[in-house]
């Protein structure tokens, strides 16, 4: 028997019987309708906070050199010099999930200008920090590879240095003084405020590292490097490769204990994060579970609906219809109910998430691989729970059948 | 002529838990082309069973049934359905027309699994209704047509595949007596004029009458077998 046929008879059969066609598909239509919408609120969920996590700068590692075993006195990290430059540039450059990276040097220095002075934390750092610490310019503009380049004696103020040295007057092409050597300001730095410690990140001067390597510090090594994972979710992963990449580069054996350690800031981040996933596992399983009950609507309706056709499957069965013919047309019945609650169910619940994100404000994301995945799941649930009724449909005796009352 | 229906030593046994019934005794018969078989026996006769046999529902527990010459008592259920199909009409005491559903789709059912194309299902469909007499009718579902117009109806539905029997299961059971013979006359009209083999489950007498041959059953077997004209030589004398 050709579908086309299949498709009909199972058709003029719910068209009998609409209000009770569409009140099974009910079942359905707010099971999809709940695992689009409440997988559409987790996922906007998800991304909120994704999005104010990187503003917590949370995808940020910083990989320090390790520490000095000598006599069984460990020195604390920071005073091994294997971590070179060639290492941060290696990082971004071979990393897939490394975004940024950039080698940090600090020392705390007395600056002077004019008839004035400050003590301060100078950071040498290269153009990257600007990004890696998402640390816009007031004004002038940041170093560029070419000042890197030639080490120029250049810097970058924060607010609070800023504020100290010039008070209201114009830093910009000023000239500061550290150990005697004269810096050309050329840019201010946005205010960041205080850390969560109480430590105020405004205090401090940005130079070139390659200034701090060669004219104040006259080493060679970086004390740090500080890098900026592609995302929060790859922060992990660029743990990983950042520790395989160094191990590598500066010829560790196998067994033998990194010279260096890599740090994340996101304990924050994964706590958030799984919070987010929780929810988004606890709304989607509430969702599904209310597709199952619409499934299991759809199959006692089919239960009902076999026994109160008994005769109508006789006659069928007595002009020709074998059990195949029965058993498709009530399963094709089951599905079609089951796929048009679904259809229904998808409009509803893009049309109830938009409502949430208008009304509501709530942040929903749409994603179209949950509305494909939730369609075709609702036609799976008709297919599974139009199975048990169809079959016994299928197994009846036509002459039982045919004299039922 | 040639031989519709033969079924030799046919035996059916029904279990009712330990105790073994048997509903039909051993029977031995031939039915030919063109013949109207009046069958005849009072219930628990076994002539519903019997029916039930020749109608491929249901399988005898033992002996053959040749169907136009082909031993179908041992065929697949499927089979049975292609047969019940193609080369079996049915017409039921009770109608059994599909509710809510036009007489024209009533009769379009048969066909409609057996992969007749939609126009010629319909014409095919009008066509057969025309034949009965309910060509002005085929829009009307059931519960708007008489009984005896919905008998009609059935007998249509029964004959549009072009079966080379039809078997009738006391059609006449629910009608009065005006419309049982107009519906025995539309039988015997389609007996002579189509040469239908047809075959007639009845417990009145009268509506036998309408047959040319009449077999009798009591407790599973046949017990009279012979023309009705011979019947009713018999009734008078």
């Amino acid at each position: 028997m050709r579908w086309l046929m299949i498709f009909r008879i199972a058709l003029r059969a719910l068209a009998r019987n609409k209000l009770r066609a569409f009140l099974t598909m009910l079942g359905i239509i707010i099971g999809v309708g709940a695992v689009i919408a409440m997988v559409a609120i987790g996922e906007g969920a998800k991304s909120t906070i994704r999005s104010q996590i990187s503003a917590l700068g949370t995808n940020v590692l910083i990989v320090l050199p390790g520490s000095n075993v000598q006599g069984g006195v460990r020195a604390g990290s920071g005073n091994v010099n294997t971590l070179v430059d060639a290492d941060a540039r290696a990082m971004t450059r071979e990393l897939r999930s490394v975004a940024y990276a950039s080698p940090v040097l600090r020392r705390q220095e007395q600056i002077i200008s004019g008839n004035l002075n400050w003590g301060t934390l100078v950071q040498g750092v290269a153009p990257e920090l600007e990004q890696i610490r998402d640390w816009q310019i007031e004004s002038g503009r940041f170093f560029h590879d070419g000042d890197m380049g030639s080490a120029a004696k250049v810097a970058v103020l924060g607010q609070t240095v800023a504020r100290q040295l010039f008070g209201a007057d114009d830093p910009l092409d000023a000239v500061i003084r550290v150990r005697n050597i004269p810096f050309r300001v050329i840019g201010v730095l946005v205010g960041k405020g205080q850390t969560g410690q109480g430590q105020d990140q405004d205090d401090t001067v940005m130079i070139p590292y390659t200034t701090m390597q060669k004219r104040l510090m006259r080493i060679t090594w970086l004390q740090s490097i500080v890098v900026r994972a592609v995302s929060a979710e790859k922060v992990a992963e660029a743990q990983q490769q950042i520790t395989l990449l160094l191990r590598q580069r500066h010829r560790i054996a196998e067994g033998r204990d990194d010279d260096f350690t890599v740090r994340n800031l996101s304990d924050i981040a994964e706590a958030a994060q799984s919070t987010a996933k929780v929810m988004a596992v606890l709304l989607g399983s509430v969702a599904g579970i209310s597709l199952l009950v619409g499934g299991i609507g759809i199959m006692n309706i089919m239960l009902v609906s076999v026994t109160e056709r008994t005769r109508e499957i006789g006659i069928r069965m007595a002009v020709g219809a074998r059990s195949k013919d029965i058993m498709l047309q009530f399963l094709v019945e089951a599905v079609v109910m089951a796929a048009t609650g679904g259809i229904i169910g998808i409009f509803l619940g893009i049309g109830s998430s938009q409502l949430l994100k208008t009304w509501a404000q709530w942040p929903t994301l749409i994603d179209p691989a949950v509305v494909a995945v939730a369609f075709f799941f609702s036609g799976a649930v008709g297919v599974f729970f139009g199975f048990y009724p169809a079959r016994k449909a299928a197994s009846l005796d036509p002459i039982d059948a045919l004299r039922y009352e | 002529m040639s031989e519709v229906i033969r079924v030799q030593d046919l035996i059916k046994i029904y279990h009712m838990g330990d105790v073994e019934v048997p509903a039909l005794r051993g029977i031995n018969l031939t039915i030919e082309r063109g013949e109207f078989v009046a069958v005849m026996g009072s219930s628990g006769s076994g002539k519903s069973t019997f029916m039930n046999i020749l109608g491929c529902l249901d399988r005898p527990t033992s002996g053959n049934y040749w169907l136009e010459g082909e031993e179908v008592a041992s065929l697949s259920a499927d089979d049975w359905a292609r047969i019940r199909n193609k080369r079996i009409g049915f017409v039921f005491q009770g109608f059994n027309l599909l509710s809510r559903t036009t007489a024209l789709e009533n009769v379009e059912l048969p066909m409609m699994y057996n992969g007749f194309a939609g126009k010629e299902r319909h014409q095919r469909a009008v066509e057969v209704l025309n034949l009965v007499g309910l060509g002005q009718r085929q829009d009307h579902t059931p519960n708007r047509l008489s009984g005896g117009q919905q008998q009609r109806v059935a007998i249509a539905r029964a004959l549009v595949n072009k079966p080379s029997l039809i078997l009738a299961d006391e059609p006449t059971g629910n009608l009065d007596s005006a419309t049982s013979n107009e519906i025995m006359g539309l039988f015997q009209q389609l007996n002579s004029d189509q040469g239908i083999t047809i075959i007639l489950v009845t417990h009145e007498p009268d509506i036998a009458e309408h047959a040319k041959r009449q077999i009798v059953f009591r407790d599973g077997e046949v017990i009279a077998d012979k023309p009705i004209s011979q019947v009713l030589v018999e009734l008078e004398s």
